[in-house]
């Protein structure tokens, strides 16, 4: 599969022309088969940087390039071609089967009226297979479990072959073995991936870099020893975080108290 | 579901529509063959064979049965089955385009706007257009009332699904008391016509009627059925089917025109039959499962099928009176709500 190159160029974004940016221009880049860790507080704009990238919502000014191109200038069925989306969203009860989820992800490269062919069918199963979910590929997505059902919209997300995967706090309301298993998952997919994460740590330990947002305005991007200090930290999240060596793995682990 | 049964929906579907298409036929047969005057299925045949190639059937019959059979009954039948697959078709694409499970033409306020717009055409501003006024208000009441129900779901940000659900059961009441008011202030010698009219009915079932709800349902339900992978994506989230290329707000706006047309033209020609909308669809998931593409044409034919038979309850139940079928429609879809709510609960 081909991976991206993702160059975002002051992009900032307002709801409408007299009220204030919930995201001041900000610019980064990824490279080809990196991971890039969006970071903040609640309200900092995280998904709102995300939605651009997923050809949600229009960037008020700066561009968006994929290998080159401008996202927003092309159409929305090109650019779904091009980045697909894990979202917290979660299909309603109406009986689709785990394949006829993962086969939506065909959507953006079928013309109009044609149904899907064989070759559409074959990346289906190779996605299917890729997340190893062919023991659940004829089950209803509601009787589900939560990691089985992230698994499965990731699979959507390949099937749609995109060269930029962006996921909006994929380890939400997983257990602790679920959580690892979507880290481990980013790591090896080799695409060019956006992944916005509330665990500091699990995103230090997953990302090739990190922005880190607050209120709308970037205060730093960079490697995750540069971007995820002791100090930049603290004053993001206004908490007192220490970076510390764990004496068995000799890992750095970041703990966080309440200031004094 | 379990994992046995949800493992066959998609092979199962031929044999389904199969099946399917032997019950209409055998429904279409027996709804012609009884009501006041019994008429056995072979003449009912030998009828339909005769009309369709002259000559061919040795006649047997009188005058009078050939005049029940292919003028009365036949029509009705069809009817029946055109106005049946059209609520169903609506009903499933706008539970998908709403993510809501409950949402159906009659629980929306759809029904209520065409009926609104019928009476004012038949008790008010006359047939000034010929025979496509009725139609063409339905169609607009129906369209007004459906872009109401998304102001108001707006206005009250009610944008999920029980309060979407609730949106549209508020401008059911308003549009139908202004309904009413319509009808109070018409001709007093109408009005005994326009409410029977009203609780849905069959019975003015003409072959020079049927060519609209005909033209609808196949225009529309083209079109709804060749957008079937788009309502499976709609079902996941706005915001997964935005990232998957498809114009989530215009094509939901789209979903709701049809769906308003369709809603128009059968309610100006049957009346308010509520609830069709809301089973079938669900019940034709169970047989064929989730996807949209055997969702949709399974649930036209189902659909046909459930109003024919309630149709011939209708009409049978208090013989030789016509019960009007919005009322059996009515009991068993409420009956089904209730079901569902329950489902859901768990």
């Amino acid at each position: 599969m081909r991976t991206g190159h993702l160059v975002a160029k002051d992009i900032c974004w307002r709801p409408a022309k007299n009220q204030p940016f919930l995201l001041h221009p900000v610019s980064f880049e990824v490279y080809p088969g990196r991971v890039l860790g969006v970071v903040g507080p609640n309200g900092a704009g995280k998904s709102t940087l995300l939605r651009m990238i997923y050809h949600y919502q229009k960037p008020t000014t700066g561009q968006i390039m994929v290998d080159g191109q401008d996202l927003w200038g092309m159409s929305a069925k090109a650019a779904a071609c091009k980045v697909a989306a894990v979202l917290q969203e979660q299909p309603g009860a109406f009986g689709l089967t785990v394949r006829d989820i993962v086969a939506l992800g065909r959507t953006p490269h079928r013309s109009a009226l044609s149904s899907s062919g064989a070759h559409d069918a074959e990346i289906v199963t190779q996605a299917i297979a890729r997340m190893q979910l062919e023991h659940l590929s004829t089950r209803n997505f509601d009787t589900l479990s939560g990691g089985e059902r992230q698994r499965v919209m990731v699979a959507r997300a390949l099937a749609q072959q995109p060269q930029v995967l962006v996921m909006d706090e994929p380890t939400n309301h997983l257990d602790i073995r679920h959580q690892l298993e979507i880290l481990s998952l980013i790591r090896s997919l080799g695409l060019t991936i956006v992944v916005s994460l509330h665990d500091l740590n699990m995103a230090s330990d997953v990302c090739d870099a990190i922005l880190l947002l607050k209120d709308g305005h970037c205060h730093g991007f960079g490697s995750a020893d540069e971007v995820l200090s002791e100090k930049l930290v603290s004053d993001t999240f206004l908490v007192t975080a220490q970076r510390q060596k764990l004496s068995v793995s000799q890992n750095q682990h970041l703990t966080f108290h309440l200031p004094t | 579901m379990s994992e046995r049964a949800a493992g066959q929906p998609k092979s199962r579907f031929p044999y389904v529509i199969g099946a399917g298409g032997l019950l209409l036929l055998f429904s279409i047969s027996v709804a012609i063959s009884v009501g006041a005057v019994s008429v056995p299925l072979h003449t009912v045949w030998s009828i339909l064979i005769n009309q369709v190639a002259p000559g061919t059937m040795e006649q047997d019959w009188s005058k009078g049965r050939e005049a029940i059979v292919w003028d009365i009954r036949f029509p009705r039948a069809l009817l029946a089955c055109l106005v049946g697959a059209g609520l169903a078709v609506v009903g499933g694409s706008l539970q998908a385009v709403t993510r809501n499970p409950l949402a159906d033409p009659h629980l929306l306020g759809i029904s209520s706007g065409a009926a609104f717009g019928a009476i004012l055409a038949l008790m008010h501003t006359g047939m000034f257009l010929g025979l496509i006024t009725v139609p063409l208000f339905a169609f607009g009441g129906a369209l007004a009332a459906t872009l109401l129900v998304l102001a108001v779901s707006q206005f009250a940000s009610a944008t999920s699904a029980d309060r979407l659900i609730l949106a549209g059961v508020a401008v059911s009441f308003i549009v139908m008391s202004l309904a009413n008011v319509l009808i109070f202030l018409g001709d007093p010698r109408a009005t005994h016509t326009v409410v029977f009219w009203m609780l849905g009915g069959l019975g003015l079932a003409q072959w020079c009627h049927l060519a609209f709800p005909f033209a609808v349902l196949v225009l529309c339900g083209a079109y709804i059925w060749a957008n079937a992978g788009k309502l499976n994506a709609m079902t996941v989230g706005d915001e997964t089917a935005a990232t998957l290329g498809i114009p989530v707000a215009r094509f939901r706006l789209i979903i709701f025109v049809v769906g308003a047309l369709v809603t128009g033209v059968m309610v100006a020609f049957s009346g308010m039959i509520g609830f069709v909308g809301l089973m079938v669809p669900h019940i034709v998931r169970l047989l064929v499962g989730g996807d949209y593409c055997r969702v949709i044409p399974a649930s036209a034919l189902f659909g046909a099928i459930y109003l024919l038979w309630s149709d011939i309850f209708a009409r049978t139940i208090m013989a030789p009176e016509d019960m009007p079928i919005g009322i059996v429609t009515g009991l068993i879809g409420g009956m089904f709500f209730v079901w569902l709510l329950r489902r859901r609960a768990r």
